[in-house]
């Protein structure tokens, strides 16, 4: 009998299909996530994939091939994903988890389609964050897809807030845009002449909306202001050139003019007229702000599914690459497993699978966060407004007491009778929620597509010459590029870097992060195999470090942890951002452990997909330790000056005829005396005396234990790298490569 | 014109074809391996089906009903992606995966399930199935349902149905050559094995999915567990068809002297 005899194995089977990402990202209970994710996929890998396979990424231009992508997502529940189900949606609640899966699964194939669905969204978004019910009912109802009986075509909407050099773009705040007052009649609604110049616009091509962030220019309007314009307005709707990008070409992108005149009811979130005066209810500012912070997300987790996507192809060309040689007869190590022999091809991949698994579970963590924090928020605004108090800082001052008795919260121990008192106050919830998201947000967009677009160099590096082909199977040289543009457009890593820079330091957040620690240390005590115990030992030394660095001064006097000082602040940042997505990979293979025996096919071969995606989480652990260690270890030192071989650091030195006195005192201290002066004034042939630094002893303690906590982590790679070269995988990739269409 | 049918589709679930499928020794006989873990889909033959029910209850309303065995966690998953396909009540029966279960139990668990459908007219019942099926086909399974039920108009290789006015219907099957028998039925109840009809395969629309899955999750947990019967069937051996790979690196060849023997190589078999 021709078969083989079911081993019994810890080993995963396959590659981890669908019912364990739905624990792991937290959806196995959500069917309408699950459709969703299926819907995007059939449009992802059928009409997406034949478009890229199609060469039809050669073209800056918005072709009929292109719009046709639009329409799938139409079909697909793409675009009503994000529409109440009264809006002609199929989705009830906050949908940044659904939006998140959707761009997911489209990015897996290619980022631009995952860019031309979401911009239709961010075009919304700001109706949808701060838009008046008039104005959210309209726009979100004529977005939504036809519905059975209706003969109409969706709106497209494009979000316009970037404009040409020098005004705004890196900061939101320097808007050339300008709204003016072109006609008020008495009783009348005023009418507003909007001239806006827009850059990379996205989804301009087939806007029949534009949501344009523009400044007054008029003493009768006061601020800024977000407004709606309509292709039809009186005036002109020129949307401009195509961008001649490099990537994401399923996307359009393009420079738009408008000139055109509105009524002032399109100011998003409505306005009051002051002594005259309009008043917008919001400025562009707190309208992008509300919006930035939720499509960030989505835009980090389509480098993720990038790096996972490559994993297949790489596994299968590695295996493949030797089959039909003379020399790789089947059943030969050569013939069975190719490249895969070789521990750096398996060691690299595990890295990139490493990082696909953090970059997601931080991703995902950030958007089901959103979920959870958009209703308090609505609460919390509720609440503020009872007690009569709006607007950005009269909240932040109202919500002072709320961040304390948050942190009252996270300090209190398990079974006080307090914590029920306060865990019951929405205030506080907000506070608490709010303080993570503002780290998690920005670290996703930051990590995940930064470090996650030299990951993709490194998938693309493991195809070989292979990898930087047009037939390269999984186009992973088009999604290392388009990597690129999603470190950069929605803010760019600086910006993500300088918000870090002041959410990182909130109180409510460090007294987070200090539970975090705990928890880490906890989960490492009932799995140690998962890396928790590094991760926590990484996250002491960066909250030292955060602390130290925040007190020092370097040589000249000048505060280190400084809004200007970036080579301090932006670093933290950094070492953040890999000690989150570390933390909530861990968390997510808990998840799966603790609830995977409970589903049936997520129940079949469990052991061997924890333990493999332990080790992963292990391998990643010790990646972020690295990382930590040596960008504290930069900070700490480095902004102390180096002794040099001066007359006032030689007094600090030895000279070796006073150790040979001592020695016969306290024998085996010359041995011990590394900068010692020789009797003609020579020194030991480096830098200068060796440095210290004050409150070094105790720094050196927890790196020192931080490396010690690296133990067993390659143990963790080497095993992961054994299943790599064993796993099964599909026959073939379930999208086309490049060729004739 | 005719009046509302009743449609039962039976339908199992496959392995995706694109997995790599390889027989492998169960506890209990043959099985593919790793097969609970690897991703299912509808298996298409009976997909076929059910897309072929779905247009004729559009044409003229009817009852649709999909009879599903496999492991219920399974189906679930499957369900997500068929449910947003076409509008059906779903009738599942949690059992075993894989095509290797004896027919005759399976037919019979089918047929015992169909007749227990609540409200079910039979005198206006059509049963559609796969004719073949994408795991180990038996090729008897629908039939065997049908002779359980006492439906003795049966079809097989199915690719059209025309219902007209007096409740007759026309059915295409396939017959040697490329071509069709033409057959004219006087009505309901007969089985239908369809082969791949004439419609592409339906887009997801998530509102339809929305909309079945009301009935279908409760359905799923109400379903009962069945055990089919292993020791009535005895496999001797299993095994795939392997494909062949034959790689022989030319570098002085023309294009037309590569066409050429491509063409002979080809001709050889036929």
């Amino acid at each position: 009998m021709g078969t083989l005899a079911i081993p019994e194995t810890k080993t995963m089977l396959t590659l981890p299909g669908d019912p364990i990402r739905q624990i792991l990202w937290r959806f196995a209970d959500r069917f309408d996530l699950q459709m969703l994710v299926q819907s995007a996929r059939g449009v992802a890998r059928g009409t997406v994939a034949r478009l890229v396979a199609a060469g039809e990424r050669n073209t800056h231009e918005w072709t009929a091939a292109k719009d046709d992508m639009l329409d799938a997502f139409d079909r697909a529940g793409i675009t009503a994903a994000f529409m109440e189900p009264e809006e002609g949606g199929f989705i009830t609640g906050p949908k940044n988890l659904a939006l998140g899966l959707a761009a997911f699964e489209l990015a897996w194939v290619d980022g631009g389609a995952a860019t031309a669905s979401l911009a239709g969204f961010l075009a919304l978004s700001p109706i949808h964050e701060r838009g008046t019910q008039q104005q959210v009912t309209r726009y979100k109802t004529l977005s939504a897809p036809p519905q059975p009986g209706e003969d109409r075509k969706p709106w497209r909407g494009a979000f316009a807030l970037t404009e040409p050099i020098p005004y705004v773009g890196v900061d939101t705040g320097m808007l050339s845009g300008k709204v003016r007052v072109a006609d008020w009649k008495n009783g009348a609604e005023p009418i507003l002449q909007v001239e806006k110049r827009g850059r990379f616009i996205t989804g301009i091509a087939f806007a029949n909306f534009v949501t344009a962030a523009v400044n007054s220019d008029d003493g009768r309007l006061k601020g800024s202001c977000v407004v709606i314009l309509e292709e039809t307005d009186p005036g002109t709707f020129d949307r401009g050139t195509a961008t001649k990008k490099l990537v994401h070409q399923l996307s359009s992108t393009g420079d738009p003019v408008f000139n055109l005149l509105v009524p002032a009811s399109r100011i998003v979130g409505g306005y009051t007229v002051k002594d005259g005066v309009i008043v917008p209810n919001f400025n562009h500012t707190e309208i992008i702000d509300a919006v930035f912070r939720r499509t960030r997300v989505p835009v980090g987790l389509m480098t993720a599914a990038k790096l996972l996507s490559a994993v297949e192809p790489v596994v299968r060309y590695q295996r493949q690459r030797f089959r039909g040689a003379e020399g790789a007869r089947p059943g030969s190590v050569r013939y069975e497993q190719g490249i895969q022999q070789r521990e750096d091809a398996l060691h690299r991949l595990v890295d990139v699978w490493a990082t696909g698994e953090a970059a997601s579970s931080l991703g995902f963590a950030a958007a089901r966060l959103f979920d959870e924090l958009d209703p308090l928020e609505k609460q919390k605004t509720a609440i503020l407004a009872e007690r009569g108090v709006s607007g950005g800082r009269a909240e932040m001052k109202a919500l002072k007491e709320s961040e304390q008795r948050a942190i009252e919260l996270l300090k209190l121990k398990p079974g006080s009778p307090r914590r029920t008192e306060l865990e019951s106050d929405p205030l506080v919830q907000y506070v608490l929620k709010d303080a993570e998201a503002n780290v998690l947000c920005p670290a996703t967009k930051l990590w995940n597509t930064g470090h996650g677009a030299n990951m993709m160099r490194e998938a693309v590096s493991l195809m070989g010459g292979y990898g930087i082909t047009e037939d390269c199977p999984g186009f992973l040289a088009n999604k290392w590029m388009d990597a690129q543009l999603e470190a950069t457009y929605e803010g760019p890593e600086a910006v993500q870097r300088r918000q870090l820079t002041v959410t990182m330091t909130s109180d409510v957040f460090l007294a987070e992060f200090a539970n975090w620690t705990t928890e880490m240390r906890r989960i490492a005590s009932s799995r140690p195999g998962t890396g928790a115990c590094t991760l926590a030992s990484a996250m002491n030394l960066w909250a030292w470090s955060l602390n130290y660095l925040q007190h020092a001064t370097d040589p000249t006097g000048s505060k280190l942890y400084h809004g200007q000082r970036q080579g301090v602040t932006f670093a933290l940042a950094d070492a953040l951002s890999w000690l989150v997505a570390s933390r909530s990979q861990i968390l997510d293979v808990v998840e799966l452990e603790t609830r995977g025996a409970a589903d049936a096919v997520a129940a079949e071969g469990l052991a061997g997909t924890v333990q493999f995606l332990s080790d992963l989480c292990h391998t990643q652990a010790a990646q972020a330790a690295g990382e930590v260690s040596r960008i504290c270890a930069e900070l700490v030192f480095g902004y102390t000056r180096h002794p040099s071989w001066d007359e006032q650091e030689h007094r600090n030195c030895f000279l070796a005829a006073e150790l040979e006195e001592l020695e016969e005192t306290m024998p085996g201290i010359m041995a011990m005396a590394v900068d010692v002066l020789q009797p003609d004034g020579s020194h030991p042939a480096k830098a200068g005396p060796c440095a210290g630094c004050a409150g070094s002893s105790e720094f050196l303690r927890l790196q020192s234990k931080l490396t010690t906590c690296l133990t067993g982590a390659r143990l963790a790679k080497d095993r992961a790298a054994d299943t790599v070269s064993k796993v099964m995988i599909p026959e073939a990739l379930d999208y086309p490569a490049a060729g004739p269409a | 014109m005719p009046q509302p049918l009743q449609i039962v589709v039976c339908a199992g679930i496959v392995p995706d074809p694109l997995q790599t499928l390889e027989p492998a020794t169960s506890p209990s006989g043959p099985a593919i391996k790793n097969e609970m873990v690897l991703p299912a889909v509808l298996d298409p033959w009976a997909a076929s089906a059910l897309y072929e029910a779905a247009a004729l209850a559009a044409k003229n309303p009817s009852k649709l009903y999909l009879v599903s065995l496999g492991p219920k966690a399974k189906l679930q998953q499957v369900m997500m992606t068929v449910a947003q396909k076409v509008a059906f009540e779903l009738v599942p029966i949690d059992g075993p995966i894989g095509g290797f279960p004896d027919a005759h139990s399976t037919s019979a668990i089918l047929a015992d399930t169909i007749a227990a459908i609540p409200g079910l007219d039979r005198t206006r019942l059509l049963v559609f199935g796969g004719w073949e099926s994408a795991s180990r086909g038996a090729g008897v399974t629908l039939q065997l349902v049908g002779e359980r039920l006492g439906i003795t108009d049966q079809f097989q290789g199915v690719d059209a149905i025309t219902l007209r006015d007096d409740g007759s219907f026309e059915v295409l099957e396939r017959v040697e050559g490329g071509k069709h028998q033409v057959s004219i039925c006087a009505g309901p109840p007969a089985v239908l094995g369809w082969a791949t009809g004439n419609l592409p395969e339906p887009r997801n629309n998530p509102q339809i999915g929305m909309s079945n899955m009301r009935t279908m999750m409760p359905a799923l947990q109400r379903a009962k567990t069945t055990a089919l019967d292993s020791t009535t069937l005895r496999y001797v051996s299993v095994s795939l068809p392997k494909q062949q790979r034959e790689t022989r690196i030319e570098k002085n060849m023309t294009p037309d002297s590569i066409a050429a023997e491509l063409v002979a190589w080809i001709g050889k078999d036929s």
